[in-house]
């Protein structure tokens, strides 16, 4: 019950009058952030950093929290109404979300967003509240070869879903391995795959860079030539009614992707390694895998939509986690946080819980009122957004080609990455013709620089005897499942082909 | 102590109005945005004092355009090396380095970078090295760690190869007579949690990036590879003292673009002095066991002749 009354004490730090209007400003300033694309928390963060020097430091790291938990919220407008992720951790988001607003529910989509990132991040705020201490522990636990065992589980849920063209899957994701390899390789400390020696390929290819090509470009080009431009994407009219029935069919549809999320994105989310985006990728992967109608997802399912909306707000309390009780940061967004605290002369680690609990607690309070703030001022904002849609497809189609511009410059302010975008947006668009599932790249790339050097890590230290997934208490059952789960598709052939004879003897 | 901190505030805070003053006669001011290049990614050591040194610009209005940080980590360093040697503004682009200033352009000559082109504009400070265990290892002197390593099956981590860690954990190994298996990780915060979860049995983190489990107990500093004893770890001995003429810092130091002019390096180097004599620097250096070494533009460059040959025998012993 110590924690109650630590809890109660930190939701009234937050309530206080001048962080409650930090709290009301951060939630909108990072609602609008994250709906820009190319502009994440990552950037809304740092960006605003500086302007914390005039408050306390308290208030300054809640301030910081609100913008973050808005731009976590606001990543998914883009994505829904414009093809476009708004930021990386939406990426997910737009695998259904988009189809929905081309199916002229746009409104479903966006409520059942708004909703599931709320339940995501309460049911995050909750687990951090109770077991934050004994979180960080499991933080530490995990080595090179958990985490690898992790990544493979990732791989595991978009290879086994069955759904989707298997050799056409794995081929997509090989394809995203090799993207995610270019740049630097990490263990040699060398330069490869620097193509013609451009130097702009040396930082990598950034993933935003490619997702916004392939949902943005690649996307536009599509529906431009399927439609002929002659759609209006949504007529809806938006009223109170209108967003509690969707929020009703969202919940009622969307429940297990919601459920998934906030404990599979907070979970995801306390390894240092991962963080928001690998946690809604995975999300949405594992909501297809055990939902009854696996097909309808890609389609416009809400399932999809609450799946990475409730992970990534969960994911991003959970990345404060190994933050405040490590120093170390889960997400590069909490990373910018950490120099924050440096800076405001707080140390974090083991002891800033016993060290600074008004500190800690006041932030943890911050998380619960932010919650209900982002909430709110999203679910208002959901009217202006639609309106944006009602624009015929000709006017908003040169605006999506103009803000991917955009976001494909602000990931890194190089115009290396903006000719790279439109390479992929193209590319893109030539392998969805030849039904190519292109969500396997994109999840490939976000993995791919966690799992290649994990694998190499553990690797080096059994002295390249692979067992060491299987023989480790955790890695172990981690890597069965993925590897049962792989080889899944495989025995429904051999099953399918085993009853083909009997079912049709005379064939 | 209250009084005396005051004391230095004024003190600095007088230094910085000085400074002000003698800025706004001098030949150069920023007309634009000052291009702050950080030679690693977001988040990393080099990259939070990048971010302080800006706070500290921000907070006292030092600067009449804003330092915009621009992270530039690809490649080891190589991709900031190459932004500022190509700056197409060279009187508004600067660059945070660390020691893969003198490694990256030894490693991949094709850059075709020569360090000794950019323009020196300040030493900020130095961080050393110190070696770290367990506490649950019960290791608590350096010979009680080298008779450990010397069982076998030894396993340290560190950031890539070629890069600091790599270079003083073979020096280590190369004049202790010992054997240890690598892991390289991306950064030093990561290396410094598979240490305290036991994933790694030692380290060489500088002090600020394992500082959290210092604290809690969870790792023990067992020898520092800094010339004197460090004001915080008193007790700690160098590895000098173990008979070894050997000292390694990662430098925190700012330079700028090559082929700058006098009148642009003379306003940067004036602005990053004001920031070193300021009480938060001054505070951040301590809380994070950064070493003063201050040096005027001369004194930079024959530090990067120096360390480019200290460099080059280092990396030749690691056989790159």
């Amino acid at each position: 019950m110590e924690i109650l009354g630590l809890l109660t004490d930190g939701i009234f730090v937050s309530l206080q009058p001048i962080n409650i209007m930090l709290i009301l400003v951060g939630v909108t300033l990072g609602l609008f952030i994250g709906a820009m694309p190319g502009l994440g928390s990552v950037n809304g963060v740092a960006i605003l950093l500086p302007i914390t020097f005039l408050v306390p430091p308290g208030s300054a790291i809640i301030f910081l929290a609100a913008i973050y938990y808005g731009a976590m919220y606001g990543g998914a407008i883009s994505s829904i109404t414009l093809g476009i992720p708004g930021a990386s951790t939406a990426v997910a988001t737009t695998f259904d979300g988009r189809p929905l607003a081309l199916k002229g529910r746009a409104s479903l989509a966006l409520v059942t967003a708004a909703v599931a990132s709320f339940i995501g991040g309460s049911v995050a705020n909750v687990l951090f509240t109770i077991f934050a201490p004994l979180l960080a522990k499991v933080a530490l636990i995990f080595g090179p070869p958990e985490i690898f065992a992790l990544m493979l589980l990732a791989f595991a849920t978009f290879v086994g879903l069955g759904g989707d063209d298997l050799p056409k899957t794995i081929l997509s994701i090989c394809l995203g391995l090799v993207f995610a390899a270019v740049g630097f390789d990490e263990i040699s400390g060398a330069p490869r795959l620097v193509f013609f020696d451009i130097s702009g390929f040396l930082h990598g290819i950034n993933f935003l860079v490619l997702a916004i090509g392939v949902y943005g470009i690649g996307e536009m080009i599509w529906t431009i030539e399927s439609t002929r431009g002659e759609i209006t994407t949504t007529e809806a009219k938006m009223s109170v009614k209108g967003i509690v029935s969707d929020a009703k069919e969202g919940m009622r549809r969307g429940w297990k992707g919601t459920a998934i999320g906030s404990f599979l994105g907070f979970f995801v989310g306390i390894l240092p390694a991962a963080g928001a985006t690998p946690g809604s990728l995975m999300s949405y992967g594992v909501s297809k895998m055990i939902s009854k109608n696996p097909k309808e997802f890609g389609q416009g399912h809400p399932g999809g939509v609450a799946a990475p909306e409730a992970a990534n707000n969960s994911a991003s309390t959970g990345a404060m986690l190994p933050m405040l009780t490590l120093g170390i940061p889960g997400s590069p967004t909490t990373a910018i946080l950490l120099g924050g605290m440096v800076i405001w002369g707080l140390t974090p680690g083991p002891r800033l819980f016993t060290d600074q609990p008004e500190f800690v607690w006041g932030l943890i309070g911050s998380f619960y009122i932010s919650n209900v703030f982002a909430l709110i001022v999203n679910l208002s904002f959901i009217p202006l957004f639609i309106w944006m849609l009602r624009m015929p497809f000709t006017v908003l189609a040169p605006l999506i080609f103009i803000l991917s511009v955009v976001g494909g410059y602000a990931a890194t302010q190089d115009m290396h990455d903006v000719w790279l975008m439109l390479i992929f947006g193209f590319g893109a668009y030539f392998l969805r013709k030849l039904d190519y599932p292109l969500a396997p790249a994109v999840l490939a790339i976000v993995l791919g620089p966690i799992a290649e050097p994990t694998l190499r890590q553990s690797l080096l230290l059994s002295s390249g005897d692979a067992t060491i997934f299987l023989t480790r208490p955790i890695a172990g059952p981690i890597t069965v499942i993925a590897i049962i789960l792989i080889l899944l598709p495989a025995f429904k052939m051999l099953k399918d082909r085993m009853k083909g004879p009997k079912s049709n003897p005379a064939g | 102590m209250n009084l005396t901190k005051r004391t230095f505030g004024k003190l600095a805070a007088a230094t910085a109005f000085a400074s002000m003053l003698a800025s706004s006669v001098a030949a150069f001011e920023p007309n634009k945005p000052i291009d702050f290049v950080i030679m690693a990614g977001a988040g990393g050591g080099a990259d939070q004092i990048a971010r302080f040194l800006q706070s500290v610009a921000e907070k006292k209005d030092l600067t009449t355009r804003p330092l915009v940080p621009n992270n530039k980590g690809g490649g080891s360093g190589a991709e900031a090396l190459i932004a500022l040697n190509n700056a197409s503004d060279k009187d508004h682009t600067i660059l945070v380095t660390l020691n893969s200033f003198f490694t990256t352009p030894l490693r991949q000559e094709n850059l075709g970078i020569d360090i000794q082109t950019f323009t020196p504009v300040a030493m900020m400070g130095v961080d050393p090295f110190v070696l770290w265990v367990h506490k649950d290892s019960g290791i608590t002197t350096f010979e009680q760690w080298l008779d450990e390593v010397k069982k076998g099956d030894y396993i340290m981590g560190g950031t890539g190869k070629g890069q600091e860690d790599s270079l003083v954990i073979t020096y280590l190994e190369q004049n202790f007579d010992l054997k240890i298996k690598y892991i390289p990780y991306s950064g030093g915060g990561a290396v410094a949690k598979d240490l305290a979860g036991k994933q790694i049995m030692a380290t060489v983190n500088n002090p600020s990036e394992t500082k959290g489990f210092y604290q809690n107990g969870d790792v023990v500093p067992l020898l520092a590879f800094s010339d004197e004893r460090m004001p915080a770890f008193p007790d700690v001995p160098t590895i000098k003292e173990k008979g070894k003429d050997f000292s390694y810092y990662n430098q925190r130091a700012v330079v700028g673009a090559p082929g700058m002019s006098d009148d642009a390096a003379k306003y940067y180097q004036d602005l990053f002095k004001t920031i070193y004599e300021t009480e938060e620097w001054q505070a951040y250096m301590e809380s994070e066991s950064l070493s003063p070494l201050w040096m005027d533009p001369e004194q930079q460059k024959a530090y990067w002749k120096t360390q480019v040959e200290n460099h080059k025998k280092l990396l030749a012993e690691m056989g790159e």
